[in-house]
């Protein structure tokens, strides 16, 4: 079977920082892979290098039989792969159902009605409908949260992207965004999550990949990973985090 | 701040936005308003008429001020790009131009347009034997409105990227893996949110572009101050004039401020 998400020896550097160092990775449809790793490993580099928001310098990248090297190909790519951001980056000029429909009328020429009951639905599914016609401002940041995967998914995306997406919310505020991506890999949308919330990955992951200095250290279901490491690296990580 | 359940009934206060501010900057105004009414009740000689004198002038700095704006508005967002652009030689010339335009004072730029210019296009008539350009004559307000144009495009072009970059990368991001293009992300996501950083210092922009057009009056454009000037030559009376010409000035650009205050009002963003 091919994979999905095809990612070859690919490297990135910023400035002097050699921040991928030939990383390579197949995600197969379906899949739910989540990547840990040390803050400053990459992990988040190598996600946004998925849609393309991060150029890299060497390798290459294949989403969906769609290599990314055109303009074309990377916007293409884009409509296909949902993201979403640690800092929610909802757009507040606009209400929450905007936000959510605005994509689908400018990029895949749905006509307002069509828009706005996918929207609704969509807003349904995330739990929060009534809060339609409020500005992202207003809302919680575990509401933000969910709206913005509503916004990704009103593109009807193949593949969904998770940049750590439970980082800035309160911690009472993370297990309403946590069953909403859970409902999600449920689904069988293909995911992968850069994220610590290990009882997610526990949960809902196929693979746990651990990345440190730009490369992956280490990859195997969750429940093997967190529990029987092979690597130093990663027992060094997990007892950190864990403790 | 609004309580969690009223959050539903968002619209509750677009409602007051709505209603016509009124403050006391407005009473600023209506002084100067009635000092001119009392001038011309009171003093009709030789008020009313300068007043009469001048009144044509009234619409040309208007028509001169309100086209180059706009015109202001569109180059100035282009330039902004380009400041902005990561393409080289985009950037490259949005910068030069910005880097020349802002060195040289207007009223040079003014006289190049009306003086300089056509004499350049003559020069290339004869030099090419092309009849409609060696008897190329320049039209005094187009050539205003040009001068004021190119120069004020520049400074608008950093009051645009200043307001652009404002924005957090984010939106630009967010904006980008929905499967935006460049133009759609900034026309949706990063101009409406810019545009409402930047309305202080562009209403700023507007105001002093009003008063700028005055310079106008040295290249034959028959504005406020021009006017001022062959009622002053003809009648010899400098103070009465100038003061008029002055309180006329203020009533432009008091009301300018006001109406950008209001817009301001009208378009902050709920939170």
């Amino acid at each position: 079977m091919e994979p999905i998400i095809h990612i070859d020896q690919i490297h990135k550097y910023f400035g002097h920082v050699h921040a991928l160092r030939g990383v390579s990775l197949d995600i197969y449809k379906g899949e739910v892979v989540v990547v840990i790793g040390p803050s400053g490993s990459g992990k988040s580099t190598l996600l946004r290098c998925i849609n393309r928001l991060e150029e890299f310098d060497q390798g290459q990248i294949v989403v969906d039989g769609i290599t990314l090297d055109s303009a074309e190909n990377i916007n293409a790519v884009r409509t296909e792969v949902g993201m979403v951001f640690q800092q929610f980056n909802l757009f507040p000029h606009l209400s929450v159902l905007e936000n959510v429909t605005l994509a689908q009328t400018v990029v895949r020429k749905r006509n307002a009605a069509e828009a706005k009951k996918t929207g609704m639905q969509l807003l349904e599914k995330v739990g929060i409908p009534e809060k339609a016609h409020v500005y992202p401002l207003q809302l919680s940041g575990g509401q933000q949260q969910r709206v913005a995967i509503a916004r990704a998914l009103a593109m009807n995306p193949k593949i969904m992207l998770f940049d750590e997406p439970t980082s800035a919310l309160d911690p009472e505020m993370i297990q309403e965004v946590l069953d909403v991506m859970m409902a999600l890999a449920k689904e069988g949308m293909t995911m992968v999550v850069v994220s610590h919330e290990m009882g997610f990955a526990r949960a809902a992951a196929n693979r746990a990949i651990l990345m440190d200095e730009g490369q992956i250290i280490e990859e195997a279901p969750p429940n093997v990973l967190f529990t029987n490491p092979t690597h130093e690296r990663t027992k060094l990580f997990l007892s950190k985090v864990l403790s | 701040m609004v309580s969690s359940n009223d959050l539903s009934g968002s619209k509750t206060n677009t409602q007051n936005k709505k209603s016509f501010y009124f403050d006391r900057w407005w009473l600023l105004l209506f002084a100067v308003i009635v000092i001119i009414l009392l001038l011309i009740i009171f003093k009709p000689d030789p008020f009313r008429r300068i007043l009469f004198f001048v009144s044509d002038g009234i619409g040309v700095t208007i028509y001169t001020t309100l086209v180059s704006f706009i015109l202001v508005l569109i180059f100035g967002l282009v330039a902004g790009l380009g400041r902005i652009s990561k393409n080289p030689i985009l950037n490259g010339a949005a910068t030069v131009y910005v880097e020349l335009v802002r060195g040289i004072p207007l009223l040079v730029q003014l006289m190049f347009w009306y003086f300089a210019f056509p004499s350049v296009i003559q020069s290339l008539g004869k030099f090419l034997s092309f009849e409609a350009l060696s008897s190329y004559r320049a039209n005094p307000i187009l050539m205003a409105i040009i001068g004021l144009t190119f120069c004020y495009a520049a400074y608008m072009s950093e009051v645009y990227r200043a307001g652009i970059q404002s924005i957090s990368k984010g939106q630009m991001e967010a904006a980008r893996s929905l499967g935006m293009n460049y133009f759609q992300s900034m026309r949706f996501i990063i101009l409406p949110q810019a545009i409402r950083v930047i309305l202080p210092p562009v209403g700023n922009e507007f105001i002093t572009l009003l008063k700028d057009s005055s310079l106008v009056s040295v290249v034959a454009v028959a504005d406020i101050t021009r006017r001022g000037r062959e009622f002053m030559a003809a009648n010899f009376i400098p103070i009465q004039t100038w003061v008029m010409v002055a309180l006329l000035y203020l009533v432009l650009t008091l009301f300018s401020a006001r109406i950008v205050t209001w817009i301001e009002r009208k378009t902050k963003l709920e939170r």
